[in-house]
Order: C-alpha cells, then structure tokens, then sequence
C-alpha cells in the first residue's frame, strides 16, 4: 500500500433491517484515499453515498468490515462534517456555530477565538458574525458549515452534498470558495454529490456507486490542473467527454432501479 | 413617468405611499378595537347594572366594584389577600417548573426513563390535582405548603410533557452534528438539548401559567383563611359580591399580567426564532 495513504476501507458493508424486510445500502466498499487528495463520490440517490459517510462520520456502525483514518497527531479530530442545508444551528449565532467543534473539545478561548475569526474572515461572514442564522441566506448558512469544519482543523473532512439545497449561482460560487480554501489547507476529502459537474469541478478522482446494494462500479481521475475554474471545465473536451461517460452510467443505474 | 389620472398627477412613488397609509392606518384600527373590547365590556355592564337590565344585587356596576376596591386596599385587608396568593402562585409555579423541565429533558434524552415514567404520567395526568386536595390537605396541613403543592402539581404536566416534545422536535440532524464534533453529555444537555427544547418548552409553561391561577383560586376556596380564592368564596357566602367581583377581576388582572411577563421572557430568551 502506498505510503501516504490517508484513509483506507475494507470491504465495508451496511444493511438495514427491518421487519424481515432487508436493504443492502452498500456492499464491499473497499477503497484508499491518498493524503491531500479531493475525491467526490458520485452515484444515483438512494445509492447509499450518505450512508457510507455516515459510517466514516462515526454516526452509523458498519454491518461488517472496516475503515481505518491515518493520523499521527492526538491533537486533531479524525473527521469533521459538513451536513445538508439544515446542519448549522439555530439557536447558535454565526460566531458559535463556526467555534462549535473547537468548544466541543473544550479548547483555550484565546486560540477558538483566532482560529473562528480566520475562517469566519475566509468566508466572508465576519460581518454578520453575532447574527443568529435565520437573519442569513442558504448561502450564507453553508459557509457557516464549511466554516466550521475547517475551524475544527480534523485529519479528514466528509460533505454530505453541501450545495444541493442551492440555487445555481450561489452554488458555482461556494465551489470556488471551497475549492480556494482547501487549497490553502490541503485536507483530505471526501465529498458526496449527485452533480457531475461538480464532481469534475471539484475532484481529483470520481468513485461512481451503483444503487441498491450500493457497489462502487468504476473510478475516474480528474486530470485537469489546479486552481480551476466553472469556465474551464465546461470548455474542456475531455472534461465533456467524461461527463457523458459518467451521464450514461448513471442512466442505466436509474433505469435499472426502476425495473 | 407621471400619469394623468382623474385629473390629478400620480406617480407610482407617491401612489405607494398612500397605499402605506392607509394599511398603517388600518393597522391601528386593529390595536384600537383590542384596547376598545373591554372597555365596551364595562360600559356596557355599567348601564345595564345602572338602569336595572341586570339586577343590582348580583351584578354591581364596574364602578361601585373599583370604589370597592379601593377601600379593601386601604384597609390592607385585599393587600394580604394579594401577597398571599402571589407568594403560593410564585412557589408552586417554581416547585412544578423545575423537576417539570428535568424530568421532560431526562426524559426526552433518555428512551429507557422515557418508557418507564410516561406511564406515571399518563396515569396522573387526567387526574384534577383539586380532587387530590383532601389527600394533600392530610399530609401537607392547611397551611401554605399544601396550596404550594397543589399548584405545583398540575404545573408540573404541562411542562413535562412540552419539555420531552420540545426535546423530541430537536431536528435529528443538530443530534447528528453535535455528535460528529465529539460533544460529550453534559455538553449536549446545556448546548443542544435544553436551547433546542426551549421554545415548546416555554409553552407549556405558559400553559403552566394559566393552570396555575385557576388552580389557586380553587385551592384557596377549601382549606385555606387568606389568599384571592378565599376572599371570593368568602364574600360569596356572606353575599358581599362587589367584594366577590374584586377577587375575579385581581385573577382575571394577574393572569393578563403573567402572560405578557412570560411572552416577554419568550421574545428575551429565544432570540434565535
């Protein structure tokens, strides 16, 4: 196995009972993601994406296997999430929501304090920083997220499709904001989407799942050189190319979930 | 652009405003006829008690009840009525606020003491604590403590089980991230559970509130010798009604005051709504 391997998963597989009545989410889940590497898993919903996060989130056990995040350090979290739309919380204000994680861990204030700021400052939101999130847009709510996430400083961190709840242009914006800040930091990531393009955007390797068990079917890199943009990547041929292979595989998958 | 309508010139900016106007005026209207009602509620009463529409003797005028008031008041007779039943009110809402909100959140938290107590609670719920009143007068005596208890008891059922919604309204994905961002029990009870189940929670308490009144007055008519509730039932039975009146108008007065007070407290502690 490669050296700086950060993440690895082994043959992880979750089923769901109930009433003798079973559904497989996934099934042999095996895959390693390097250190410092973007990898976005792309599949139809209800193909258990979210389920496998949750099980490297620590909110969900494995039915059998395992998964083992690399870390040489006590001080870091191993993951921090950022959730669907409704992750930030309401009765906390913007400059809490983004310290939640360090508070958790019951940190010096001093250094919660520098570290929220910076990142509050990252995501434009110092301004609105004593503001209870219902006063904010969509927008606005999932930088609190992505805010906060990376305020936690963890080994790995795991988006739960961040932007789907988003209008179309906020959502191009909030990817290049991602896409800048993880750039500074470097984080490991994994990061689930139903979108293609916002794989291609985002990623360095695509792993497309299949639905129901969920499998993953095949894994794409993403060549495109770094920083990129929307524009670029809608005026790559080969980026289209891909988006084609990845359309019509993800086609059949609902098409087969149909029958 | 200006228009020429009707002879006058509009124009969209000025035609706004006017539309403001007339909805701010409106808008008044509606606060005039809340503070209007019942003042028509008196006058009414009034006249019809004046001009012998309701009979005199069991319907004194507003005004022969306010100069009643006031004489109580001097004597300081109605202020010992008052201070009485404020104080059981105030420590029987506290003796049932308190456990109510522990008990609902250990209750909400925790499915194993929520399936053993919600029994308990069930089975006591329907139960008017008023008809528990001989049992309490027993083992607590006549004295303040047992009013205290009474009041506290039927607070207690509005809370608990507003507080263990409140709880189980929390939306599960706030249950997930705090959870993900390793927070431990006594975290999670202070930053997620308590906030996320305070807005139900201060429901029931208003709820709380009210039972409480209609509780004291209750309480106050068997087994007590001071207090609003005794000061009603006792005018009542000596036929002193303008005396009677005085007492059902503090309640009808206290309990208007509470739930502003409280809705107050809401607005204060729930900025994040």
């Amino acid at each position: 196995m490669d050296q700086s391997v950060k993440i690895s998963i082994n043959d992880l597989t979750k089923v769901f009972y109930k009433k003798n009545n079973s559904v497989t989410a996934i099934q042999n889940i095996t895959l390693s993601v390097e250190e410092g590497e973007f990898v976005c898993i792309v599949g139809p919903s209800g193909c258990g994406k979210t389920t496998l996060l949750r099980i490297l989130a620590g909110l969900e056990q494995p039915s059998s296997g395992t998964f083992y995040i690399e870390s040489d350090t006590d001080f870091r979290p191993l993951q921090s999430m950022v959730f669907q739309e409704k992750g930030v919380i309401p009765w906390l204000t913007v400059e809490e929501n983004v310290a939640f994680g360090l508070n958790m861990r019951h940190l010096p204030k001093e250094f919660v304090r520098k570290q929220t700021n910076y990142y509050l400052k990252k995501v434009g939101l110092s301004k609105f920083s004593k503001l209870y999130p219902k006063e904010l847009s969509g927008g606005m709510k999932q930088r609190i997220s992505i805010a906060r996430a990376f305020a936690n400083d963890p080994e790995i961190l795991l988006m739960d499709e961040p932007f789907a709840a988003l209008d179309e242009q906020n959502k191009f914006i909030l990817q290049e904001e991602l896409l800048s800040i993880w750039s500074e930091t470097k984080k490991t990531v994994i990061f689930i989407t139903h979108s293609i393009d916002e794989a291609l955007l985002l990623s360095d390797r695509i792993v497309l799942m299949s639905s129901q068990p969920g499998e993953i079917v095949d894994q794409i890199k993403v060549p495109l050189p770094r920083p990129r943009t929307m524009e670029q990547v809608r005026a790559n041929l080969e980026m289209a190319e891909q988006f084609i292979a990845i359309w019509n595989h993800l086609q059949q998958e609902v098409q087969k979930s149909r029958k | 652009m200006h228009e020429e309508k009707e002879g006058k010139l509009y124009n969209p900016y000025e035609m706004e405003q006017q539309e403001w106007k007339k909805r701010q005026v409106k808008e008044r209207g509606k606060q005039l006829l809340t503070i209007i009602s019942p003042i028509f509620i008196l006058l009414l009463w009034e006249i019809c008690s004046r001009t012998g529409v309701l009979d005199i003797r069991f319907f004194p005028p507003p005004s022969a009840i306010v100069s009643t008031f006031f004489e109580l008041m001097t004597s300081g007779m109605l202020w010992t009525h008052i201070s009485v039943s404020l104080y059981r009110i105030a420590a029987g809402f506290l003796l049932g606020v308190i456990p109510g909100i522990i008990i609902g959140l250990l209750m909400g938290l925790y499915a194993p003491i929520r399936h053993f107590i919600s029994p308990i609670v069930m089975a006591f719920m329907p139960i008017p604590t008023l008809a528990l009143l001989p049992i309490i007068i027993i083992l607590f005596g006549i004295g303040d403590f047992s009013k205290v208890v009474t009041i506290a008891g039927s607070v207690f059922f509005p809370v608990v089980i507003n507080t263990v919604a409140g709880v189980l309204n929390i939306e599960k994905v706030h249950l997930d991230v705090a959870k993900n961002y390793g927070a431990s029990p006594s975290d999670f009870f202070i930053r997620i559970a308590f906030p996320g189940a305070l807005p139900v929670m201060l429901e029931g308490i208003q709820m709380g509130q009210a039972i409480a009144l209609l509780t004291i007055v209750a309480a106050e008519m068997m087994g007590a010798t001071s207090g609003i509730g005794y000061l009603i039932w006792t005018s009542y039975k000596a036929f002193m009604l303008k005396e009677m009146f005085v007492g059902l108008i503090l309640i009808s007065f206290f309990g208007f005051l509470f739930s502003l007070f409280l809705r107050g407290v809401q607005r204060k502690i729930v900025p994040w709504r």
